[in-house]
């Protein structure tokens, strides 16, 4: 029994040059629920996202989103910043993009721009400190607070973003993200990097956000213990065509999975991770 | 230091008998025009000058790197100030600005000087919001500054509008040529968006110079209004209708009194600017204009549409140029495309970027520095541009990230900052 779909992909095709980094995708993700989106290196994840958050414009397919509401948007016509704000799908990025020289909480705020802007009537009524916007601020503050306390970082709130460490950075990506309330989030590789511990503490994290907060997730990632632990279902890439989707276990016994990740039996091995 | 003192002999020899081969044929002969014709006669002396002049000229600058480097390790790089420390300091130089004028040393000539440093204080604070804040690299600043200043001239000569009504349109009419720029230049980023604007700066200033029926071209335009406090003339004779400052008080007409309100209305001026860019700091847009600088694609991520925001970086730093502008013309009385060269742009930039890129302080240091002290030293005026540029190489060694370049955060958990 599958949950009502919140983004369906069809026929998506996205080339460079003459290379085709998705040829023909088409999967969908439900609401409220973990989709991992597992390949080998350069199997088109992070560009199946780039196309999804408005980053590339895609030569062929559609991007759907549905919303609670029952209205839907074609994303791959929109702009990067329109998906983020109307269709409110939330990303982050294999390497980090934090706004470094700026505070933790900071990055927060400014996550939360559209709700503040709209609050202070374009600056305007923040210029003359009128009560509405202050009151506006004093919300954006509560929802960033909010989301320091679930990622463990409130004692870093005044600190420089890019002076923290390196897991905490990925879990601050994920907050800011989160601090534009989106319907759809998408990470990638978001435990690149994290040791064990911290690796654990983030599928509690994602898991977190998946029963409180309704939301879907869209997850690339490498780290098959991750994988197979929170996610619900799994879609697999490789060279940019789907060649397998389904639940965890029935993708961990699928040999086409097997020889993506482990190389046609006379080809020599490819850098895997899928031992999990 | 015994041990590295040959090499140093030894790359100046080298670099001597270099400029000794290269004069040879260059000042070692010269063509004599004789009677007999054309002969070719010998020059040796200048040979051994250049070669010579080359010898001392290499020795200076070894050693005087060797100096740098040893002075730039021993040069204590003090401690960000802790926060209280630059808000006691900006009211102390706010509180100092304030009494400038009355105090017993400040004559005429240091009013007049205080006046010219605030004119670049308060473009500098323009261009902060800009290139500081923004991130938008902005070579030709200097157009909305003439904008601002035409603006005010034929405005108030054309319709004999006062001073306060020029101002803000003056500010518009620069805002909005901020804004015709920003539109081409929307997809440019770093070196190629400094060229667009230092190619648009120097239109703005072609323009100026050649469109004669309007601008009076090179000759530029003279006899602009002066301006009044509240319809209280700073004339030594008041026109018609009007009541002149001194009477009105009881004073003995001076001329000083329009020097001091001059250097009133730009400390005004100028202080509203850098409020304004404290406040806006703290807003959506100011703080976007941060994250946009750090990174944009993190911003679209977040749904905050760079357009806009570009655009009203550059149309408030412009609208503050063009306030800048018109008070420019009114203090002159006389504006040309002379005073709106890129050489003005390049001032301004280099005030923000000593400052500390995003400073307020910073900014007011760097132009005391770079704008007042050559003012002060006139005298050595062959001097000047020797002086400005080692003072330049000096401080990008010892502070490479300008004057004062910490930041502080715009809120905090807790309590407002
Ligand atoms: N902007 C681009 N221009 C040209 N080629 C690109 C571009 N972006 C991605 N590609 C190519 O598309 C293919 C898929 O890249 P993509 O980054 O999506 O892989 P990936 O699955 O995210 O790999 P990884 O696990 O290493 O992150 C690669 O061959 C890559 O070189
Ligand atoms: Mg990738």
């Amino acid at each position: 029994m599958r949950p009502p779909p919140l983004l369906d992909v069809h026929g998506l095709t996205m080339r460079f040059g003459g290379l085709s980094a998705i040829s023909d995708l088409s999967f969908s993700a439900g609401q409220g629920e973990i989709t991992a989106v597992i390949g080998p290196n350069g199997a088109g994840k992070t560009t199946l996202f780039n196309c999804i958050t408005g980053f590339y414009r895609p030569q062929v397919g559609r991007l759907v989103l549905h919303h609670p509401d029952g209205s839907a948007l074609g994303l791959e016509t929109l702009a990067d910043h329109v998906i983020a704000r109307k269709a409110r799908v939330a990303r982050t990025f294999q390497n980090i993009r934090l706004f470094p020289r700026m505070s933790v909480l900071e990055n927060l705020i400014v996550a939360q721009h559209r709700v503040l802007m709209a609050a202070s009537a374009f600056s305007l009524a923040g210029l003359l400190g009128l009560g509405r916007y202050r009151r506006a601020e004093h919300a954006a503050i509560d929802l960033a607070r909010h989301w320091l306390d679930r990622t463990s970082l409130t004692s870093f709130a005044d600190t420089e973003a890019g002076s923290l460490p390196y897991g905490h950075q990925r879990r601050l990506e994920i907050a800011r993200a989160m601090c534009t309330r989106p319907l759809l989030l998408c990470l990638d590789e978001p435990a690149a990097g994290l040791n064990p511990r911290e690796s654990g503490e983030l599928n509690q994290l994602l898991r977190g956000i998946r029963d409180e907060e309704g939301i879907g997730l869209l997850l690339i990632e490498h780290d098959m213990s991750v994988v197979m632990g929170i996610s619900d279902r799994v879609v697999v890439l490789d060279h940019g065509n789907l060649i397998a989707e389904g639940s965890p276990a029935e993708v961990r016994g699928n040999p086409a999975v097997i020889r993506a990740y482990l190389g046609e039996p006379d080809e020599p091995a490819v850098v895997t991770g899928a031992e999990g | 230091m015994e041990d590295s003192s040959p090499p140093l002999i030894r790359s100046a020899a080298l670099a001597a008998l270099l400029a000794a081969l290269l004069a040879l044929p260059l000042l070692g002969v010269r063509l004599v025009d004789s009677a007999n014709g054309l002969s070719l006669s010998g020059r040796p002396e200048l040979v051994a000058w250049a070669a010579g002049g080359v010898f001392c000229g290499r020795l200076i600058i070894d050693l005087f790197r060797r100096w740098i480097r040893d002075f730039s390790i021993r040069l204590p790089v003090p401690p960000p100030p802790p926060e209280w420390t630059r808000f006691g300091v900006g009211w102390a130089l706010a509180l100092f600005a304030l009494v400038l004028p009355f105090l017993p040393f400040a004559d005429r000539n240091l009013v007049d000087k205080a006046t010219m440093v605030l004119i670049y204080i308060m473009l500098g604070w323009g261009l902060n919001i800009v290139v500081g804040l923004a991130g938008l690299l902005d070579l030709g600043f200097v157009a909305f500054y003439a904008v601002g200043a035409y603006s005010y001239a034929l405005l108030s000569m054309t319709f004999g509008l006062s001073f306060w009504v020029c101002l803000p349109l003056a500010g518009l009419f620069a805002a909005a040529f901020g804004l015709a720029l920003g539109f081409p230049v929307l997809r440019l980023r770093g070196d190629y968006l400094a060229i667009v604007t230092l190619g648009f700066g120097e239109i703005i200033r072609i323009v100026l110079q050649n469109w004669q029926d309007l601008t009076g071209g090179p000759i530029g335009i003279s006899g602009i209004e002066r301006p009044s406090l509240f319809g209280l003339s700073f004339k030594a004779v008041p026109p018609e209708g009007q009541t002149g400052f001194a009477e009105f008080f009881g004073l003995n007409y001076s001329a000083d009194h329009r020097v001091i309100f001059l250097y009133f209305l730009i400390l005004a001026l100028a202080l509203a600017t850098n409020l304004f860019t404290l406040r806006i700091r703290r807003l959506p847009v100011g703080r976007a204009w941060e994250a946009l600088r750090e990174d944009e694609i993190a911003c679209r991520s977040l749904g905050i549409n760079p357009t806009t925001i570009k655009l009203s970086a550059f149309a408030l730093g412009a609208m503050f140029a063009g306030f800048a502008g018109s008070f420019f013309a009114t203090r002159q009385g006389f504006i040309s495309p002379e005073s709106f060269t890129f050489i003005e742009s390049a001032m301004i930039l280099a005030i923000v970027v000593l400052g500390g890129m995003g400073s307020q302080i910073g900014i007011v240091l760097a132009a005391l520095l770079l704008v007042g002290l050559p003012e002060w030293f006139r005298d050595l005026q062959m001097y000047r541009m020797l002086a400005f540029g080692a003072a330049m190489v000096l401080i990008m060694l010892w502070k490479p990230s300008g004057l004062l370049s910490s930041r502080s955060p715009t809120i905090r958990l807790g309590g407002r900052a």
